[in-house]
C-alpha cells in the first residue's frame, strides 16, 4: 500500500498530450504510469487515448504503445504477452487501456475471449459513459437518463454491470476504481501487478466534454459518484468481495449524499424527470443490497475463481 | 535426413509450421482449415514444438493477435477458410500496414450464402487489395515449400508484408499425397531467426500505429506499394535459392508449360494448373498448340511475365474459380489490364468454372481450349466471360 507521499515522482504521461481540459482518463493514465512505472507495454485500440498519444511521429507516452483495432484490445494483448513469454523476457506488464464503448460492447467478445484462458495481463477499461472520441454516442456503459448524441432526449435503458460480468469468468481480480480516489487506483495497479492472470479494473472516468460540465469539476464529479452511491469501489480478489474505502462506509443508506447532487452538476442529466431520478435512486438502493450481501457473505457468489 | 511423408496438405502446412520454427500460433477452427490446427495442436501437446499456442475464440482475435505476437519479436503462423478470413478482413490491413511478416494458410473455401464448404477463390481473392501477398498452390509439396519460402520473403527488409498461403479445400486440404520434408539443419540454414522492421521495445518507446495526417498517409501506402514490388523481383530468386537448396522449385511467379510455341495460353491458379498440364498434353497430341501458364503469385500480381506471354500467344484463355459479380472473374481482369497498352495484343477470353467445388478436370479445361482456339482462329472473342458447364 503506498501513501500519497510515496507515489511516484516520475512522469510517464509527458506534457503536451492532446486530451481535453479536465479528462477523467488524461488523470487516470497518470497514475496508471505512476504505479506501473515504464516497463509496461500498452495496448490501445480506437478510443480517447488514440487521440491523447498524439499523432505521427509524436508521442505523449514513455512507454511503447500498440495502436490496434477497435474490438481486440484483448487479442492483441493475448498475442505480447505469449511472444514475451516465448523470448524469455520477464518483467514487463502489459496492458489493455481501452474505453468503454472498446470494452462494454464492440470489444467484450476479446475480452471475454482473453480471460477465459487466463491470459496474464492487465485489462483496464477507462469509462466515460459513451463513445467520446467520436462526437459522445450511447454505449451499453451509458447510465439511463443520460444525453448523448444518439439518445438525444436521454438513454432509456440502464448501463452494463461489466466489473460483475468480468468477475463471472472467475478471474483472480476485478476492482473499480475512480481517478478521484487517486491512492485507491494505484493500490489496486500495484496489486493487480503482482497476481498471475487476468485482472479487470474498471475506473468510472468523468469526461467534462460528453457530461456537460465545468472542467475544473472532473475530481468532485468522480467524489460525487463515490459518495452518492453511485459507483462503488470494491475489489473482488480469488472471488473474495471486498468494498474499499470510502465506499466501505457506504453500505448504511443514510450514509449516502442523494443522487440528485451528482446528477444536478451535469448537463447530460439536464432533461432527466423526478420519476426518472427516482428510478436511479432505486437502482442504486437495490445495487447497495447486493454489496451488502457481497460483504457479509463474499464467498456466495464469486466463490469459485480463476487459475487452474 | 529428408524424410518422405504421405499426408494431406492441412497436415504439411503444420509440419512447414514447425520447420519454421514460429513461435506463436494463434487459431480458430473452420472446414476445411481444422485439420491444420488439430495437427498443430499434437505437435504441441507431444512436446514436438515448443510454442505458445493461443486457441483464441475468433479468427478476428486469430488474427489480431498474431499481430500482437509479431509487433512483440516473434515469428507467427495462423490459418483459416472462407468466412474466418472475411473477418479477418480488417485485421488483415492493420497487418499489412504494420508492415508485420506474418504468414497464414488459406484452406479455400466457397463464401455463403449459401453455405458451402467446397473450393473456390471467392474468399481469398476478396482479400486482394489488404496488402498481402498472395501465393496459390497446386499440390501437397508446394505448400510445404511455399510457406518456408514466404517466411524468407516476408522477413527480409525489403518486403516486410504479411503473405497468405492459398490451397484449395478438399482437393489439396484432404488429400493425401507423397511430401518431401527436408531436414531440420537445412531448413535452418535457409530460413535464419525471426526478423521484422520493429518491436515493441521498453527501452524505445514508440507509439505504432497512431495517427497519421494527410501530409504522411500517402507515403506510408506507396512504401507498401514498393515493397510489393521488390517482393516481385524476390520470389523468383526466393524459389531457384530453395530449389537449389531442397532441389525443388516452383517457377517462381508463373508455373509455365509448353508456353515457348503455345498459340493458346491457358492461364489459371491453384490445382487447375494441374489439371491444365494434362489438358495441354491431350490437345498436343491432336497437334494443338497449347501452352499452361499457372499464376502462382497473384499479389504481387506478374505483370511483366504477363506481358511477355501476351507477345508470343495469339489468344490467352484466363480460367477463373472466382466472379466478381457484375464484372468478371479477377484473374480476367488483371490480365487484360496488363495487356491494356501493348501493340498487337492477344485476344482474351475469360472462363467461370468451379465455383463452390465444382470439379474442373482435365477435361473441362479442353473443351475451354478448344472455345478459345474457335475465337482464336475466328479473331474475335464472342463473349467476354462463359460460365463453364453452367446448367441452362
Amino acid at each position: 500500500m503506498v501513501t500519497i507521499k510515496e507515489l511516484s515522482k516520475e512522469e510517464y504521461l509527458l506534457k503536451g498530450h492532446a486530451a481535453c481540459a479536465g479528462c477523467g482518463p488524461a488523470i487516470s493514465l497518470r497514475l496508471l504510469f505512476k504505479a506501473l512505472g515504464n516497463k509496461v507495454v500498452l495496448v490501445v485500440p480506437a478510443c480517447c487515448t488514440t487521440v491523447i498519444q498524439g499523432p505521427y511521429p509524436y508521442t505523449s507516452f514513455e512507454v511503447p504503445l500498440q495502436n490496434i483495432l477497435f474490438e481486440s484490445t484483448a487479442a492483441a494483448a493475448s498475442g505480447i504477452v505469449a511472444a514475451l513469454h516465448q523470448r524469455k523476457i520477464g518483467g514487463i506488464t502489459v496492458v489493455g487501456w481501452a474505453g468503454d464503448g472498446g470494452t462494454v460492447d464492440i470489444g467484450i467478445q476479446a475480452l471475454s475471449g482473453a480471460a477465459e484462458r487466463e491470459t496474464d495481463f492487465i485489462y483496464i477499461c477507462y469509462d466515460n459513459e459513451a463513445y467520446g472520441n467520436t462526437g459522445v454516442q450511447r454505449s451499453g456503459a451509458t447510465p439511463y437518463g443520460a444525453w448523448t448524441t444518439t439518445t438525444p432526449f436521454g438513454k432509456k435503458e440502464r448501463k452494463k454491470d461489466m466489473p460483475l460480468i468480468m468477475a463471472a469468468h472467475r478471474i483472480p481480480y476485478v476492482a473499480t476504481a475512480c481517478p478521484s480516489y487517486p491512492i485507491d487506483f494505484v493500490n489496486k495497479l500495484r496489486k493487480a501487478k503482482e497476481i498471475k492472470g487476468t485482472k479487470y479494473i474498471h475506473i468510472l472516468a468523468p469526461c467534462p466534454t460528453g457530461w456537460r460540465y465545468d472542467t475544473s469539476k472532473t475530481v468532485e464529479l468522480g467524489r460525487l459518484a463515490v459518495q452518492t452511491g453511485l459507483w462503488a469501489l470494491f475489489e473482488i480478489e480469488y472471488g473474495k468481495f471486498k468494498l474499499n474505502s470510502p465506499s466501505d462506509r457506504l453500505i448504511d443508506k443514510a450514509k449516502r449524499k442523494p443522487i440528485k447532487e451528482y446528477l444536478a452538476l451535469q448537463g447530460r442529466f439536464r432533461s432527466l424527470t423526478d420519476e426518472g431520478t427516482e428510478k436511479i435512486q432505486k437502482w442504486v438502493d437495490e445495487d447497495w443490497d447486493k454489496y451488502r450481501k457481497l460483504t457479509l457473505n463474499s464467498t456466495s457468489d464469486f466463490a469459485s475463481y480463476g487459475t487452474t | 535426413m529428408a524424410e518422405m511423408l504421405i499426408d494431406t496438405a492441412n497436415h504439411i502446412a503444420g509440419y512447414a509450421a514447425k520447420a519454421a520454427r514460429v513461435k506463436v500460433v494463434a487459431a480458430y477452427p473452420i472446414t476445411p482449415q481444422t485439420t491444420i490446427v488439430e495437427k498443430i495442436a499434437e505437435f504441441v501437446e507431444t512436446g514436438k514444438m515448443d510454442i505458445e499456442y493461443i486457441r483464441v475464440e475468433s479468427e478476428h482475435s486469430a488474427m489480431v493477435a498474431c499481430i500482437g505476437a509479431a509487433a512483440a519479436g516473434v515469428r507467427t503462423f495462423t490459418a483459416t477458410s472462407a468466412h474466418g478470413l472475411a473477418l479477418m478482413h480488417e485485421a488483415l490491413h492493420w497487418a499489412s500496414g504494420s508492415r508485420l511478416p506474418i504468414v497464414m494458410a488459406v484452406v479455400n473455401r466457397a463464401m455463403g450464402a449459401p453455405w458451402s464448404i467446397w473450393p473456390d477463390f471467392s474468399d481469398s481473392l476478396s482479400q486482394r487489395d489488404t496488402g498481402w501477398l498472395q501465393f496459390y498452390c497446386a499440390d501437397n509439396q508446394e505448400v510445404f515449400d511455399t510457406i518456408l519460402q514466404a517466411y524468407k520473403l516476408c522477413e527480409n527488409e525489403r518486403v516486410f508484408l504479411p503473405a497468405m498461403i492459398c490451397l484449395e479445400g478438399f482437393i489439396l486440404s484432404h488429400t493425401y499425397m507423397p511430401v518431401k520434408i527436408p531436414e531440420q539443419k537445412k531448413v535452418d540454414d535457409f530460413l535464419p531467426p525471426y526478423k521484422s522492421g520493429w518491436t515493441l521495445d521498453i527501452n524505445n518507446p514508440f507509439s505504432h500505429s497512431n495517427l497519421v495526417a494527410p501530409e504522411w498517409y500517402m507515403e506510408f501506402r506507396y512504401m507498401i506499394q514498393e515493397a510489393m514490388e521488390n517482393a516481385k523481383r524476390l520470389i523468383p530468386v526466393i524459389d531457384k535459392e530453395y530449389g537449389k537448396t531442397f532441389g525443388v522449385e516452383h517457377g517462381g511467379l508463373i508455373e509455365k508449360y509448353k508456353c515457348e510455341d503455345a498459340d493458346l495460353i491457358l492461364l489459371t491458379m491453384g490445382t487447375m494448373g494441374s489439371e491444365a498440364k494434362i489438358a495441354v498434353e491431350n490437345l498436343r497430341k491432336d497437334g494443338l498448340k497449347v501452352g499452361s501458364a499457372r499464376i502462382r503469385v497473384f499479389r504481387p500480381f506478374p505483370t511483366e511475365e504477363i506481358e511477355k506471354l501476351a507477345e508470343q500467344a495469339q489468344m490467352l484463355a484466363a480460367i477463373d474459380r472466382h466472379i466478381s459479380f457484375g464484372m468478371e472473374g479477377f484473374l480476367a481482369t488483371e490480365i487484360k489490364a496488363c495487356l491494356s497498352n501493348q501493340k498487337d495484343r492477344p485476344l482474351v477470353a475469360g472462363f467461370i468454372a468451379g465455383l463452390g467445388g465444382r470439379d474442373v478436370t482435365s477435361g473441362t479445361i479442353e473443351k475451354i481450349a478448344k472455345k478459345s482456339l474457335k475465337q482464336m482462329r475466328d479473331g474475335k472473342v464472342e463473349r467476354e466471360t462463359e460460365w463453364v458447364d453452367l446448367k441452362e
